[in-house]
């Protein structure tokens, strides 16, 4: 039986109830009460004071991406919700299941440009899933219950309940049996049997076919029926920026990373294919370049789970909607026989031969991470990767979250991929500078027992380094930072030299000396100069029992190739021979 | 550009029409009307919104990204019967009232308030008619006008043409096959 509790009551039980037990935030006016209840449930409701709400967001984004969970986030009235919209908009763009909890001004002054208000639900309308403004303790136990459903099926993305102050005050008996009335959001997760098998067919007539693995995989948890996939029909497997972790890059059918910064021979193999199989990705434009221009020849199957997304991009013969681990699964089911198979397995064996030739032509990693070593520089990007390779593939059990730029397209093309999935955490779509440092405090709370390494450039450190301090008032060791210090603004620094003739506006870039920094936050701090220094400072990372900073100083103009200009064809890339 | 004419029905609920209306907006679209109320079933309401762009699958697919839509037609090349209100206040002298009162008989308008020197006519019709009306009345001097927006139902049994779209099971509809 059900007895009366405040609103703010109702919402951590609600919480509790949907299996949350910890939360990021900031307290403030409007969202005390809530705070005021969380004491009492503080042994079930763990709650991480963040420095800044954005930290909060990407921290609660980050603990959701570690385990495919619920991420959770608060912030008071006006500011405190204006500092979320970043993260909100970020999880809407990489679907990522994101919890906002917003304290709003009293209903009675609700509309009244009140101390501290934003329209925050008008905000955030376009940038998260579903929104909602709770004006009635009455209605807490429904709305939390139907928001996280909302966040967490179908294709995740973030939720925000706006709740009046006096909502939280009040008080109310929640009914926890009400039913879901979402009569327009019944996501589809079985496929269409007959679409599956017309995929079926076109897959088996194909000569040069190829999988695009995306998000979708990860998501699903569906890495270990697209390997079983792939490898009945030995199908080449390019995986995107988000798909890395979908499928090991150690794998003989693995080819890696396609789009603007992917391989030479991913590219070229998606111009060439006649049939090409997406699951679980959205054609992005940084991985299509200019889409009237993508894979020409191509017949294309697309399963997504959100039918918005089949057709936007890219045309389709083939839509599939449904969950990518139920599709493949679907898939497996319907495959025909070995020996109906033979044609492909030997086309496939052939059109395997001649992108491996087109790799070795174009230079595999090794050989770009050789190259540059061989330049005169005390200290090449492309060296620190190298270190960092070895030592978490001896090392295992990792989470290498990387904030976005150049360091994030070299993590992406100079490290092997093959720890599963969940291991790659990254900000694609909405490409949030300052993503990394508060990801990684939420990967850390969820995975207190591996080591998260952060990869990040020095522009996106110091947009969000204040939650290094969260990290040590939390008591979290198991964070260790690589900034890839070299003085620009990166990206936009070498699309300048490239495109716009050197010059470089707004991109040359000083800062503290990190390391310093570091420990005044009471962290460890190394400064590497050296590509002799690398490796002993890495290691001491490992074998310092806390958080620690690497600050690589290096090389100050390096550009990420290959890479393909903005609105070009995949097929015409820059690589680092023609454009350097 | 071409109009488009999207059914949509819809959870009533706050915000809903910002949502729709906003999702139209963010792709730069222009909505020429947009009439929404409740529908035969209780908690559910019906738009009728009239797009102006060469373009709309994409609108209709997203629309149904919105939590609360429940179901989304584009019924442009359907035959539907569409419906639109006026209503006018005219500039009518005593000398003009009698041409007035005749055209309002021959496009079946109401005459539903008449002062010294103004007239308000109320006329419902198929787009184009009340187009056609109000053409007619203008020289005589429109002091003001309203207009209800578009409302349109698909003939025959069928809500909409579904021939071209595989059901997903969820309402949801994908296109099929070439």
């Amino acid at each position: 039986m059900s007895q009366q509790l405040t609103g703010a009551q109702i919402m951590c039980e609600a919480l509790i109830r949907e299996g949350v037990d910890v939360m990021f935030g900031i307290p403030g006016g409007a969202i005390m009460p809530f705070y005021f209840a969380m004491w009492e449930y503080r042994d079930r409701l763990r709650h991480v004071l963040c420095r800044h709400e954005q930290g909060a967001g990407h921290a609660a984004e980050g603990y959701a991406r570690a385990t495919g969970r619920l991420g959770v986030c608060i912030g008071t009235s006006g500011p405190g919700v204006t500092n979320l919209v970043t993260p909100i908009a970020d999880a809407m763009m990489d679907s990522t299941p994101l919890l906002a909890i917003c304290g709003q001004v009293g209903s009675h002054v609700l509309g009244k440009d009140a101390f501290q208000e934003t329209d925050i639900t008008g905000i955030t309308m376009p940038i998260t899933k579903h929104n909602y403004l709770v004006k009635d303790p009455n209605d807490l136990a429904y709305v939390f219950k139907e928001a996280i459903y909302i966040a967490t099926t179908g294709r995740p993305g973030p939720v925000l309940i706006d709740i009046t102050k006096d909502a939280m005050q009040k008080s109310a008996i929640p009914n926890w049996d009400v039913k879901l009335n979402l009569p327009g959001y019944k996501p589809t997760y079985q496929p269409n049997r007959k679409q599956i098998r017309e995929a079926i067919k076109l897959l088996a007539s194909a000569k040069k076919p190829l999988i695009i693995a995306g998000n979708g995989v990860i998501m699903a948890g569906a890495h270990e029926e697209l390997r079983h996939f792939a490898e009945r029909l030995r199908l080449p497997v390019i995986t995107t920026l988000h798909g890395i972790g979908a499928f090991p890059e150690e794998h003989p059918l693995s080819l890696g990373m396609p789009g603007m910064h992917g391989w030479v021979h991913c590219n070229r193999a998606i111009q060439e294919c006649d049939v090409l199989f997406n699951i679980g990705g959205r054609f992005d434009d940084r991985v299509t370049g200019k889409a009237s221009t993508f894979a020409p020849n191509a017949k294309v199957i697309h399963a997504d789970i959100d039918p918005s997304e089949i057709g936007k991009n890219v045309k389709v013969t083939v839509p599939i909607v449904g969950d990518a681990r139920l599709t493949l699964q679907a898939l497996l089911e319907e495959l025909p026989s070995r020996e109906e198979l033979a044609d492909l397995h030997a086309n496939a064996s052939d059109w395997m031969e001649y992108i491996r030739d087109l790799q070795d032509r174009h230079q595999g990693k090794q050989q770009y991470i050789n190259r540059a070593s061989t330049l005169n520089m005390s200290l090449p990007p492309h060296d620190v990767y190298a270190s960092l390779n070895q030592t978490l593939a001896e090392r295992g059990n990792y989470i290498v979250v990387t904030d976005v730029g150049q360091h994030q397209m070299w993590a992406a093309q100079l490290l092997d991929w093959n720890a599963g999935p969940r291991t790659h955490i990254t900000s694609g779509g909405a490409a949030t500078m300052g993503f990394s440092v508060p990801a990684a405090l939420g990967a850390a709370v969820a995975h207190p027992d591996k080591t998260i390494w952060v990869v990040c450039g020095d522009g996106g450190f110091q947009m969000t380094n204040q939650e290094m301090a969260t990290i040590v008032q939390e008591g979290i060791k198991n964070i260790k930072i690589a900034v890839i210090n070299n003085g620009y603004l990166g990206m936009v620094r070498q699309w300048q030299e490239l495109f716009e003739n050197k010059r470089y506006s707004g991109t040359p870039l000083s800062g503290p000396d990190f390391a310093k920094l570091a420990e005044a936050y009471h962290w460890k701090g190394i400064t590497v100069e050296h590509a002799s220094e690398v490796q002993a400072a890495i290691d001491e990372a490992h074998a310092t029992d806390g958080p620690v900073l690497i600050d690589f100083r290096v090389e100050r103009e390096v550009n990420v190739f290959p890479m393909v200009p903005q609105n070009s064809s995949i097929g015409d890339m820059i690589t680092e021979e023609s454009g350097a | 550009m071409k109009q488009h004419t999207i059914v949509a029905l819809v959870q009533d609920r706050p915000g809903v029409l910002s949502r729709v209306a906003g999702l139209v907006r963010r792709r730069g679209y222009n909505i020429a009307s947009l009439a929404v109320g409740h529908s035969e079933q209780p908690g559910i309401s019906r738009m009728t919104i009239v797009v102006e762009s060469d373009y709309v699958e994409q609108v209709v697919k997203q629309l149904y990204r919105l939590i609360e839509v429940i179901k989304v037609s584009d019924v442009t090349d359907d035959p539907t019967v569409e419906r639109e209100m006026v209503v006018l206040k005219l500039h009518v002298p005593p000398s003009a009232r009698h041409e007035i009162v005749s055209m309002c008989g021959v496009f079946e308008a109401k005459i539903v308030d008449v002062g010294t020197s103004t007239m308000i006519v109320e006329m419902t019709g198929a787009p184009a008619k009340v187009e056609n009306f109000i053409e007619v009345v203008r020289p005589h001097g429109i002091k003001e006008m309203m207009r209800t927006g578009r409302i349109a139902m698909v003939r025959g049994a069928r809500g909409h043409n579904a021939e071209q779209y595989v059901e997903t099971g969820n309402g949801m509809s994908v296109p099929t096959l070439n």
